[in-house]
């Protein structure tokens, strides 16, 4: 299956309508929003600011419509978007793995033991889904599309491995969550799914801290990342939990509210935050 | 002394029971909780959606079945993590065997798992309409627990922590409402981070976090169901209130 049809298939007719044609499909990127807002780099309350200086200014579109209402998904294209992101996630630990020089000593074995989870939620999502199983994209990590200069370098600084480590876990995390609900027919595959989902929460911790950061997410992560992934954020806020507020719970301050639940993302949303990295 | 008593489920009973459940349960209208009513003859199951719902029976106050039953549950796990880290946090020691991070994470978990409590008590009062539906506050006692003891109170919400993982992803399956999972899905996410916090407490820098001892081949965490984890949970002696779950799966 092609990628770019499965893409598709998640988002919005009207936003990604020429999605084959890749000028118009970088346009597109510019109305999901936050993620297109490279400019903000400047901004980033991180020390790396200065090394994600992005090659080119985009503006956030006004309309920005990447948070369309869920889509109705089938348990296939639950699955679909899940391999994508798995298929994203382990080629990325495994090119920082072949790094030489990138990954510090003291902080190996997590990530290989993080690289290894990905590569069998690949295996064993591709076996799940057999002949309906998309093929792998190509990716850029740098979010430049193929071409050379994109905003990002993850293999050559370890501090922005970690921020788009931390970007794609607690977006595993979210997506996973926003496709329960869609799995519900298939009560094998839903309790495998949230077993991925779960791994994935304990790789968001784990990256989470070694960044200096808590394992959960404050409010919209509180500055814990650069603006330009703040759609991984977006509505990871929320308070109201079944007409209940967790921010008003007596003598816990407000913001472990937010902290003790997490929230899902749509497909359509998680799919526009790894569109930046799939280059075909 | 057995202090929680769990009973199997038929795999017949179960089935007949399932398909009536499909139609009982709980629904979401509006911002609150509410229970959706529901004929007591669905499917010949021969069993009142009333003897479903959590309340006492025989003495002792049982679960129940269905969406209601999973809920409170959850209700029931969280009490016992809420308690467990209010008394970590209000130890005597707790400022002299753990060091400022570990602190700040046993504090947050204590705030979560307390906020996890409040909103299944909340949920669970507006859902059933009945005080007497609603689990009371159980009782605790952790005599094989050390609160002075670094290594003892790491150990037991590692413990925890992984129980309420693998009870959230063994318990998702049988939720009928699509909200309620989604909640669920909500929480036991923030479990896993708890777990991983912890485990790389007790084992810094290691592949502890999701170790092969908790996650599989596949790259799968743990999931068991209500009727696995409540008799593990009793074996570690810490429910004090006797309860049944008879009409979990």
């Amino acid at each position: 299956m092609n990628i770019l049809k499965f893409i598709e298939s998640f988002t919005n007719e009207g936003v990604i309508k020429s999605l084959g044609e890749k000028h118009s499909r970088r346009e597109s990127f510019t109305q999901f929003g936050n993620m297109g807002k490279m400019a903000a780099f400047a901004a980033a309350p991180l020390g790396i600011a200065a090394l994600l200086t992005p090659n080119k200014t985009r503006a956030a579109s006004a309309s920005s419509a990447a948070f369309f209402a869920a889509a109705a998904e089938t348990p296939t294209q639950a699955l679909q978007l899940a391999l994508t992101l798995e298929y994203l996630e382990d080629e990325f630990y495994q090119i920082a793995l072949d790094t030489n020089g990138l990954i510090p000593q003291a902080d190996r074995d997590i990530i290989a033991q993080i690289s290894q989870h990905e590569a069998a939620h690949v295996d064993f999502l591709r076996q799940a889904l057999g002949n309906d199983a998309p093929e792998k994209p190509t990716f850029d990590f740098t979010g430049g599309q193929g071409n050379p200069g994109g905003p990002f370098n993850p293999f050559q600084d370890y501090q922005v491995f970690l921020v788009m480590s931390q970007a794609f876990e607690d977006t595993g995390v979210r997506a996973y969550k926003g496709q329960a609900g869609n799995l519900m027919s298939k009560p094998d595959l839903l309790q495998a799914a949230l077993q991925i989902h779960s791994v994935e929460a304990r790789h968001a911790s784990q990256i989470r801290r070694l960044r200096g950061l808590k394992g959960w997410i404050p409010g919209n992560d509180e500055g814990g990342h650069p603006d330009a992934v703040n759609a991984v954020y977006a509505g990871e806020n929320v308070t109201n939990q079944a007409g209940f507020n967790t921010a008003t719970v007596p003598n816990i301050p407000a913001i472990a509210g937010s902290e003790s639940f997490d929230e899902p993302l749509t497909g359509a949303q998680a799919t526009s935050i790894a569109s930046l990295f799939i280059v075909s | 002394m057995k202090k929680v008593e769990v009973k199997e489920v038929g795999i017949g009973t179960l089935s007949n029971r399932r398909n009536f459940l499909k139609l009982s349960g709980l629904t979401i209208a509006g911002t609150g909780l509410l229970l959706a009513g529901c004929s007591s003859d669905d499917n010949g199951g021969g069993t009142p959606d009333s003897e479903q719902l959590p309340g006492v029976r025989n003495g002792k106050f049982d679960l129940g079945g269905g969406d209601a039953g999973i809920l409170t549950y959850a209700y029931a796990l969280e009490q016992l993590e809420a308690d467990f880290y209010t008394r970590v946090v209000n130890g005597n020691q707790f400022g002299a065997i753990f060091n400022s991070e570990e602190q700040a994470v046993l504090v947050d978990l204590y705030r979560h798992e307390v906020i996890h409590r409040e909103f299944f008590k909340a949920a669970l009062t507006g859902a059933l309409q009945d005080p007497a539906r609603v689990l009371p506050s159980l009782e605790f006692a952790y005599e094989s627990v050390n609160f002075n003891n670094r290594a003892s109170v790491l150990g037991t919400a590692k413990a925890l922590e992984d129980t309420g993982v693998k009870a959230y992803n063994g318990a998702g399956k049988y939720i009928d409402n699509a909200e309620y999972l989604l909640i669920a899905g909500k929480i036991v996410s923030v479990e896993a981070r708890h777990a991983a916090a912890i485990r790389d407490l007790i084992d810094p820098g290691s592949a502890s976090f999701a170790g092969n001892d908790i996650v599989d081949a596949n790259g799968l965490d743990k999931a068991e169901r209500p009727s696995v984890i409540i008799p593990q949970v009793a074996a570690l002696d810490f429910i004090q209130t006797p309860f049944t779950a008879n009409y979990l799966p």
